[in-house]
């Protein structure tokens, strides 16, 4: 007796750390997510350390992120496009001076290398170069700086382009990729919410207990496939089946991607609404057979209206799976940032790019802040999709 | 509370050492051994380098050699702010990173361990056999967006990319595309096994893949660099005899100061048998 007056004050209290702690530890990430995030606004879409440089005779003193890769994929090619003189564009970068010069004109250490940047841009009056800012910052005479614009919220969530990597200027426009995966897990939840409601209906009123001990786990099981499995599964058999079904030039799109999405979101939007189709009260069901209904009605008119919400929450927390699936997502949606127009079209979703571009982004870099960046924009998804269904669950009590 | 504070300290830190550099720790293991070195940088470089590693410290045990990836910026990075001993690099250095090696006094040395060819795929049954790199370019900023363009069927071209991520794309973007972007429409595949399943069973696709994933379920393309003159396959003698354009160099980078520690593992990459591993992971020997 005297032994239990200590131990439980000391479960009791581990308890209480564990239960404060996993919240601290979510605190904590979400708090890391958003500072990483938000520090990525109003940084400059020029490579750190990097600066544009014009010659002093030129007119043009501002470029936006979308004019700098037009300039420099050589889509625009002379200064009267971006509001400046009629004269053609001409691209000057460090590789360039390095061929120029021979190794004694840079010096040893370098140390001519302003000078020769110098000498050069004189002489190339429509150039635009990029250079290391600390090679040039007030060492050139005969070239100004460019002003960039800065990363805004509204150019991050309105920008159709994403070239994260593109030099000398990054264009990150999350709207193709926010596009992409509300079209694959709207989509994918379209196919899996019928299949889904179908399949609990059948488990919890339909199935006879023998069928129902084997299905159950089998579906269960579906969960703990690890998402590669299905990835692979989907782009070795759904992409080539899409692409021969509509006769597509590339099986890899939107549409491959929500069918391996729905086949990984009905084990959750199965086993929770057959959950709740089991709360219906015998009474209620026994009531609706003795006043004369057949079993499909009492399904149909009582089983389902009560529960409702439970399947409501079902298919939200369907989407919410659907949403942040990365690798199968990954491997059979095509990965091409281009705004959707149709199911049948390659899509880049958020997961997957913050999956295929985390490992290489330099670490603190704007590259690197952007993926965070998107991943709030997730959590932000995500926590409205959490929300709804505690509104909706919460109707039902 | 005490445990909440380890947690503020243990989190960042397990960020840091996961974006950073894991082979700060490299040093601490290798305290009983005679040498350690480690290695960091091109992914591509990545499964050669841990061979050559685990021979190497077969046939001499007082070795530790640690052997991370991160990608070639990564390894120079790390070579810089000296927590690596040897960067791997599938690329060579821009003339800003030289500046900043001259800027730490670090005397630079670069040893080519090999070669990596690209091979473009396309389709086994594409009619379209040679492409000159012009073409390349056009179709990977989608410009030309159907095979009749270029000689072959009337179908669209399906481009396929690696991910961003991989220094493929960018040797890919630098030497075939005249450092352009490529079209938003290409898809970009997580795998290079991805890639070759894809134009296997996609009729209008075109990729590119390293020379050794080379497989029969696709085929490959001769490309020309002279503007259509002449147009070479893809193949081990030609990506040595430069010949074949689409290829580039692998190189350890070290700071000659360094030269004592790291040299014999450098000369066993070298020698007759390291370069038969060279072979023996895909890639071109420099011998």
């Amino acid at each position: 007796m005297r032994l239990r007056k200590i131990t439980e004050p000391v479960f009791e209290r581990l308890i209480k750390i564990c239960g404060y702690s996993s919240g601290f530890i979510v605190l904590l990430i979400v708090i890391f997510l958003f500072k990483e995030g938000i520090s990525f606004f109003n940084l400059s879409p020029v490579d750190e350390g990097s600066m544009l440089w014009v010659h002093n005779s030129n007119s043009v003193q501002e470029l936006d992120a979308a004019q700098i890769k037009d300039i420099f994929d050589q889509k625009i090619n002379n200064w009267q496009t971006v509001g400046g003189k009629d004269l053609p564009i001409r691209l000057f970068t460090l590789d360039e001076v390095g061929k120029a010069f021979t190794a004694e004109q840079l010096g040893p250490k370098f140390e001519y290398l302003p000078k020769c940047i110098d000498s050069y841009m004189d002489s190339l009056p429509g150039a635009i170069g990029f250079f290391p800012e600390k090679q040039t910052a007030g060492l050139l005479k005969s070239a100004k700086a460019v002003e960039v614009d800065k990363v805004s919220f509204s150019s991050f969530i309105s920008d159709t382009e994403w070239f994260p990597t593109s030099r000398p200027a990054a264009r990150m426009g999350i709207m193709p990729l926010l596009l992409g995966t509300l079209l694959v897990s709207f989509f994918a939840i379209l196919i899996a919410l019928p299949l889904g409601l179908a399949a609990s209906i059948y488990l919890a009123e339909i199935a006879d207990e023998r069928v129902r001990k084997i299905l159950k786990p089998v579906i269960e099981l579906l969960a703990g496939i690890p998402s590669v499995v299905y990835g692979f599964f989907g782009l070795v058999v759904i992409v080539p089946f899409v692409q021969n079904a509509f006769n597509l030039p590339v099986g890899e799109t939107a549409l491959a991607g929500s069918i391996v999405l729905a086949i990984m979101a009905l084990p959750t939007i199965i086993t929770v609404s057959e959950d709740a189709l089991r709360t219906t009260p015998r009474a209620m069901k026994e009531a609706s057979l003795a006043l004369g209904a057949s079993k499909w009605q009492t399904i149909r008119k009582v089983i389902v209206p009560y529960a409702a919400s439970g399947i409501t929450a079902a298919a939200i927390l369907g989407i919410g799976r659907a949403i942040g699936e990365t690798m199968a997502a990954l491997m059979v949606t095509g990965n091409s940032a281009i705004m959707p127009h149709s199911l049948l079209q390659p899509v880049r979703t958020i997961p997957a790019t913050i999956a295929a571009e985390l490992g290489e982004a330099p670490f603190g870099g704007l590259h690197f802040k952007a993926l965070f960046a998107l991943g709030c924009i997730l959590f932000i998804i995500t926590l409205i999709i959490n929300l709804l269904v505690e509104r909706v669950s919460a109707k039902r009590r | 509370m005490k445990n909440l504070k380890f947690l503020f300290l243990a989190i960042p830190l397990f960020l840091a050492s996961c974006g950073g550099d894991g082979s700060q720790n490299a040093g601490a293991e290798g305290t009983e051994a005679t040498t350690s070195i480690s290695v960091k940088g091109s992914d591509t470089v990545l499964p050669l380098s841990q061979k050559e590693a685990e021979e190497f410290m077969k046939t001499n045990p007082g070795a530790a050699i640690t052997v991370v990836g991160g990608g070639s910026g990564t390894g120079i990075t790390a070579l810089l702010d000296g927590s690596t001993d040897i960067c791997m690099s599938s690329r060579d250095l821009k003339i800003d990173e030289r500046l900043k090696f001259t800027d730490k006094g670090m005397e630079l040395k670069e040893v080519t361990i090999g070669f990596d060819a690209l091979s473009v795929i396309v389709h086994p049954d594409n009619k379209v056999s040679q492409l000159t790199r012009e073409q390349l370019e056009k179709i990977f900023t989608g410009e030309i967006k159907n095979w009749k363009e270029v000689g072959g069927d009337d179908a669209q071209i399906v481009a396929y990319s690696r991910e961003s991520s991989s220094g493929t794309y960018e040797f890919f973007k630098e030497h075939v595309m005249d450092k352009k972007n490529y079209a938003s429409a290409v898809l970009n595949m997580p795998a290079t096994g991805a890639i070759v399943q894809s134009i296997s069973q996609t009729k209008g696709a075109i990729g590119y893949i390293g020379l050794a994933y080379m497989t029969p379920s696709v085929k490959a393309l001769s490309v020309s660099y002279d503007a259509g003159k002449t147009f070479v396959p893809p193949s081990i003698q030609g990506a040595k005899d430069k010949s074949y354009p689409v290829a580039r160099p692998l190189y350890y980078f070290y700071d000659g100061k360094n030269e004592g520690k790291v040299k014999a593992f450098v000369d066993y990459v070298l020698s007759d048998i390291g370069q038969q591993h060279v072979s023996e992971s895909g890639y071109v020997p420099v011998k």
